[in-house]
């Protein structure tokens, strides 16, 4: 008798042969003509410019970090939630302890702001400074770059 | 059981040479990406060994948390995959000899040192997660509170490290 | 089903097998309607019919998108990571599709009945972040890479206000396997979790707030953990092109589809099961008042369906109310809003629960 772990195996074998058999079927059917065009990466249909493996916004890491240790909390709560009721009152306060002092935690974070995300700046051009710059010296302006 | 003997080596391959990939790799995005199958392959071997919540913990934790926090890690860091690692053996026969020793021990100190029980597959409880509440709120609830402590000093450690990190990057 | 397979066939494995394909006989059509229903959806929410050429009112829109789909080049790209660029799309499914082992689909089909059924099925969402971020970086593509790592960040953040209301849930019914929880909320739609459990006593008029707040603080987490608006910007066509999937091209882009739409039918059935009965019907069974005992797991099956429709379509219907939201909304929304509340949530179902 396979174990119910077992067929959860079965489930993923399946799924991986279900998408390799949708694969196989198509590379019967489609048409294989490439170009260079078409080898070229699409990114957003202009020419693609420079890596992409550039430098990302830290906060990523930190809400990895902040998941990673709230996920522990939580895989640690899930054995006390199933069998607290056995223990009464004293059952719930250990567990209810456990959460306080996450919530501890999390209050610092906030207090600190390391929730906060940074906003970008919202970049308005000041109107009276390109006026008085262009007054000044109207002849040398040049077409300011986008940022 | 010819069929769990069969599983059971399914994922000790998949776990050593997923392991391997990981440590040989050239490219730290796929030394990344290999550890997946490493964290899956142990998952598994858990699994067989009738642990089904760590198990599935494995799953969560390693796979759904430390993996993904080790990828942000290796893409926040800038031209990083222009880096060839060097993987290049060094010192061939003190690395042997030196794993070979400590790998010896530890096998010693499992095999000999362990308090074996034999168990009676039949009789053994569908689900572990009972048994283990029940140990969280009796015998180590002590440890279950401290536990909770180490959370929020491994909370705010982090969080004061990367403050630190983000008000470099101010400047 | 299994039980029953394997004694119509006589071997355990070729069952195990068969049993594992019939959810995605509920996918595959699930999928061809929901895309149609989508569009249908939207173009009725703005006022324009929706496509209309392929068969009556266009119903055939999909099968005929599916067959285009299928027979599309496959273009791999330049300088794209070719080993782990077409592995993704595997894992991307098998983590959408073993998320379906746990649900129970009748009282007389589940596909795996584990004991940690919620617990696994919040687990090996994981897989589904690890395939999205392996799509997003082997791409090559700096809006791919960008949406998967919006992508990742989102579905791990959510995930804590998802997994406190799910620990809250399991402290009210005592069990993590979700055929169990849907056994609880058997018969009428009072004794359903929404309107407090079965279990007729005071506290069933307390509970009602305090699980309508967890159903809704579920319902929008779990917007966000398959990426729905107004928490779509991992896909954010104004910004990020296609998200991770834009060098994705026929059936390899189809297969995250496939996932896609997996995934917001697996999180409908999944607020269905918490709080809404799962399987049950609301109003009693056809089956027992004609004294067809053999109807009932259909009905049953047509009950699940239905109330996971019914949130898919809240799902598609939100799309096209609320505007898209920040990043920096986003983490608040999680971190400042969903989060405290879910906890504040606990605490009184916790309390609620030792009356």
């Amino acid at each position: 008798m396979l174990t119910e772990f077992g067929k959860i195996f079965v489930f993923l074998i399946f799924a991986m042969l279900f998408v390799a058999i949708s694969i196989f079927i198509a590379r019967l059917i489609r048409p294989t003509r490439p170009t260079k065009e078409k080898l070229k990466i699409y990114e957003c249909g202009e020419e693609a410019m420079g890596t992409p493996w550039i430098k990302f916004n830290i906060r990523f890491y930190v809400v990895a970090l902040i998941f990673l240790i709230f996920d522990v909390e939580v895989v640690l709560l899930f054995p006390w939630a199933i069998t607290y009721k056995d223990y009464g009152i004293y059952g719930f306060l250990v567990g209810i302890i456990f959460l306080v002092v996450l919530a501890i935690g999390m209050a610092y974070e906030w207090r600190k702001g390391d929730l906060e995300w940074a906003r970008p700046k919202p970049n308005i051009p000041d109107l009276s400074k390109i006026l008085k710059k262009k007054i000044a010296q109207p002849e040398t302006i040049e077409p300011s770059a986008d940022n | 059981m010819e069929l769990y003997d069969l599983i059971f080596y399914f994922f000790a391959i998949v776990t050593v040479v997923s392991a391997f990939m990981v440590v040989t790799s050239k490219n730290i995005v796929h030394a990344g990406f290999n550890l997946l199958f490493t964290f899956f392959g142990v998952a598994g071997i858990y699994v067989l060994l009738g642990a089904d919540f760590i198990a599935v913990v494995q799953l969560l934790v390693y796979v759904g948390g430390i993996l993904i926090l080790l990828l942000f890690g290796i893409m926040l860091t800038n031209k990083i995959t222009s880096v060839e690692l060097r993987t290049g053996t060094a010192h061939i026969i003190p690395a042997v000899i030196g794993v070979g020793i400590f790998w010896g021990a530890l096998t010693a100190i499992v095999a000999f040192k362990t308090d074996w029980v034999e168990v009676n597959t039949a009789s053994t409880e569908s689900t572990t997660i009972i048994g283990l509440g029940n140990l969280l709120l009796t015998d180590y609830v002590l440890i279950f509170e401290l536990l909770g402590i180490l959370l929020l000093v491994a909370l705010i450690g982090a969080a004061s490290f990367a403050r630190r990190e983000i008000e470099e990057l101010k400047d | 089903m299994y039980d029953f397979l394997v004694d119509l066939i006589g071997n355990e494995i070729i069952a195990a097998f068969i049993s594992a394909a019939l959810p995605v006989v509920f996918i595959v059509p699930f999928v061809i309607f929901g895309v149609l229903m989508e569009r249908k959806v939207a173009g009725h929410m703005q006022d324009r019919l929706g496509p209309m050429r392929v068969g009556y009112h266009g119903i055939l829109q999909t099968v005929a998108d599916f067959f285009k789909l299928l027979q599309k080049e496959d273009i791999v790209a330049d300088g794209i990571d070719k080993k782990f660029f077409n592995f993704a799309p595997y894992l991307v499914f098998a983590g959408s599709y073993a998320v379906y082992a746990a649900l129970p689909f009748s009282s007389k089909y589940i596909g795996a009945d584990i004991d940690l059924g919620i617990f696994y099925i919040i687990a090996v969402s994981g897989l589904v972040v690890a395939g999205i971020l392996m799509a997003g970086w082997t791409s090559n593509n700096k809006y791919s890479l960008y949406g998967a790592l919006r992508s990742a960040a989102q579905i791990v953040s959510y995930e804590i206000p998802t997994a406190l209301i799910i620990l809250s849930m399991v402290m009210l019914t005592g069990t993590l396997s979700l055929a169990e929880m849907s056994e609880m909320q058997t018969a009428y739609f009072w004794n359903w979790n929404i309107f407090g459990g079965a279990e007729w006593s005071f506290t069933k008029l307390l509970l009602i707030p305090f699980m309508f707040a967890g159903f809704l603080l579920f319902y929008i987490s779990s917007l966000a953990e398959v990426n729905r608006t107004p928490f779509d910007m991992p896909e954010a066509e104004s910004e990020l092109v296609g998200g991770y999937h834009t060098e994705y091209s026929g059936i390899k882009f189809s297969m995250f589809f496939l996932a896609e739409y997996a995934n917001m039918f697996a999180v409908s059935a999944l607020v269905s099961v918490l709080f809404f009965g799962g399987y049950h019907s609301p109003i009693g069974y056809v089956g027992n008042t004609l004294g067809l005992e053999a109807l009932i797991p259909f009905e049953q099956v047509f009950w699940f369906a239905a109330k996971g429709i019914f949130f898919v379509f809240v799902q598609m219907w939100l799309r096209w109310t609320l505007p898209r939201v920040r990043v920096d909304q986003l983490m608040t929304i999680c971190w400042k809003y969903l989060i405290p509340y879910a906890f504040l949530n606990l605490l009184i179902i916790g309390i609620i629960t030792l009356i």
